[in-house]
């Protein structure tokens, strides 16, 4: 799979000279920021600036929740992403747009809608908190679910778009030689998208630590709890804006590790 | 770099600036009273948030007393307004919500004068309509297994409720400490919280959706509202008779309305 759909060299066609002009101003759209980042931090003061209590703190908590939402996206989104590339179910098309929808709504409406549905006086959370006694605002699990609803869509669309690029004929195959559809789906449909599946959870985990309307919606703020990474730069820059650019570049460079090892793997390589 | 934010600030407040100036100046109608010239133009006024309606309802007194002058105010929390100041926003007045932000901006040089205490704000407890956990003290807030809401202590009504634990003895258990008062306000609205530390105008603008519930320490804690005309402000003139406005008689009235006490 891999050999035969990798390009060769050759087949790498010279660009239009025209096209390196607008490229060259996307990146630097991309990359002057940070630039600017990396020159207004106080360097001297860094060490100490990132080993405050509420810094490692609120590093610690974004990791964790980013790696449990990355999880539930995965057991989630992965089926979810089958159902959608190989379900026969009238309405399929109108369900594919639902789950999108985060992916173009403002997280801080997500925030929202999660507080009107599972929030104290929200329509689960109510029956949640007389029934059980469970409250889920403030809590750590709040945080997670605000992530997983903001990072699900990018698991579904990358998992489902390896599905449909390979196509359904190995699967159809694997039947005619008669695999029965869950020795099917184990032994061909998964190492088929294992790459995309890869990717996309790279791509949910970064876009979990940036989360940052949702949370502050749904969650609030309280170190330890539910203060992650980029909660606690809003509130830094508020009175100490070295810290809060101290904390954006820890930011920054937690998401360039997890791209180039997300992407050195799975979408160069494999997919 | 400073240079590029520079730009973009001062592009946007330009952009700003070409909507009030759309008027054409022939159309200003002549002062009744005979003044020698009849004053126009823009006066871009940065309030804290907070000062949303005691400062929308004085720019209508201000616009109807200087006809062909168009007040922009521009609300938002006061250290971002600070920090565009700072970064040299042009503008003409600024009234913050406490005085360690106007320091930012006095420090920098960018007032045209001392700042004037022109209101005092409280906090008060913001509980749901009918006060359903019976919150009567500040001491009640910490009641174990009450959800209570503060402001993080980087923001002043965080800053304040802090010093109202240490002045008090009592340690709060909040389940969040939010980033501004309305974000504190609105999980008190949502039902989310049981209680929530936040100003007493606060309370007043909420109009009903929640019950304030006073408590004798918040005096120890009163937040000071400064105003001051900026060193660069294009309306210099207007700017000190907007001051003087929100000072004198008319504008304490408008702020006292609105909740605020009285300033120096």
């Amino acid at each position: 799979m891999t050999r035969a759909r990798t390009p060769t060299r050759a087949s790498a066609v010279a660009l239009p000279r025209l096209l390196w002009v607008p490229a060259a101003f996307a990146f630097a759209l991309v990359a002057s920021p940070v630039v600017g980042l990396l020159l207004r931090a106080d360097w001297p003061r860094m060490p100490e600036l990132l080993t405050s209590g509420a810094a490692l703190d609120a590093l610690r908590l974004s990791v964790v929740t980013g790696a449990i939402s990355t999880l539930l996206c995965v057991v989630l989104g992965g089926p979810l992403a089958v159902v959608l590339a190989r379900g026969q179910l009238p309405g399929l098309r109108v369900l594919r747009s639902v789950v999108l929808l985060p992916l173009v709504l403002p997280p801080v409406v997500g925030g929202l809608a999660l507080l009107f549905l599972l929030g104290r006086t929200g329509l689960l959370g109510k029956r949640l908190d007389t029934w059980f006694g469970i409250t889920i605002p403030f809590t750590t699990t709040a945080v997670v679910l605000a992530q997983t609803f903001v990072a699900l869509p990018f698991l579904v669309v990358s998992v489902e778009g390896a599905l449909r690029t390979a196509g359904g004929r190995y699967e159809a195959v694997a039947a005619t030689l008669g695999a029965r559809p869950g020795y099917a789906f184990r032994h061909v449909t998964v190492p088929l998208v294992l790459p995309g599946l890869a990717s996309g959870s790279v791509l949910a985990f970064a876009r979990c630590l940036g989360e940052f309307g949702a949370t502050t919606a749904f969650a609030g703020s309280l170190q330890g709890t539910t203060r992650t990474l980029p909660l606690l730069v809003y509130l830094q820059r508020e009175t100490d804006v070295d810290g809060a650019v101290a904390l954006s570049l820890l930011l920054v460079a937690v998401a360039v590790v997890v791209i180039a090892v997300g992407r050195s793997r799975t979408a160069e390589g494999l997919s | 770099m400073r240079a590029r934010v520079l730009a973009v600030a001062g592009l946007t407040l330009l952009l700003a600036g070409c909507g009030g100036g759309s008027q054409p100046a022939g159309t200003a109608p002549a002062s009744a009273s005979g003044s020698t010239f009849a004053e126009s133009g823009t006066l871009t006024v940065l309030a804290a948030a907070s000062l949303t309606e005691a400062f929308t309802a004085l720019e209508k007194q201000f616009e109807a007393a200087h006809p062909g002058v168009d007040v922009k105010l521009n609300y938002a929390g006061s250290s971002d307004l600070a920090q565009q100041i700072v970064n040299g926003a042009p503008a003409d007045v600024f009234a913050a919500a406490s005085a360690a932000t106007m320091k930012t901006v006095t420090d920098a040089g960018m007032t045209a004068g001392p700042p004037t205490v022109f209101a005092t704000n409280v906090l008060q407890i913001a509980t749901a309509p009918g006060n359903p956990e019976g919150i009567a003290s500040f001491a009640d807030l910490a009641k174990p297994d009450l959800k209570v809401v503060v402001c993080a202590p980087q923001v002043p009504c965080g800053a304040a409720a802090e010093k109202i634990e240490k002045a008090t003895g009592v340690a709060l258990r909040p389940v969040s400490e939010e980033a501004d008062v309305k974000s504190t306000l609105g999980k008190v609205t949502s039902g989310d919280a049981d209680a929530g530390l936040v100003y007493v105008t606060d309370v007043s603008s909420a109009k009903g959706t929640v019950q304030g519930v006073d408590f004798p320490e918040a005096d120890q804690a009163t937040t000071d509202y400064p105003i001051a005309v900026l060193e660069e402000a294009p309306q210099a003139q207007l700017a000190q008779q907007f001051v003087d406005l929100v000072t004198g008689d008319e504008g304490q009235h408008a702020l006292k309305t609105a909740g605020f006490g009285p300033g120096t």
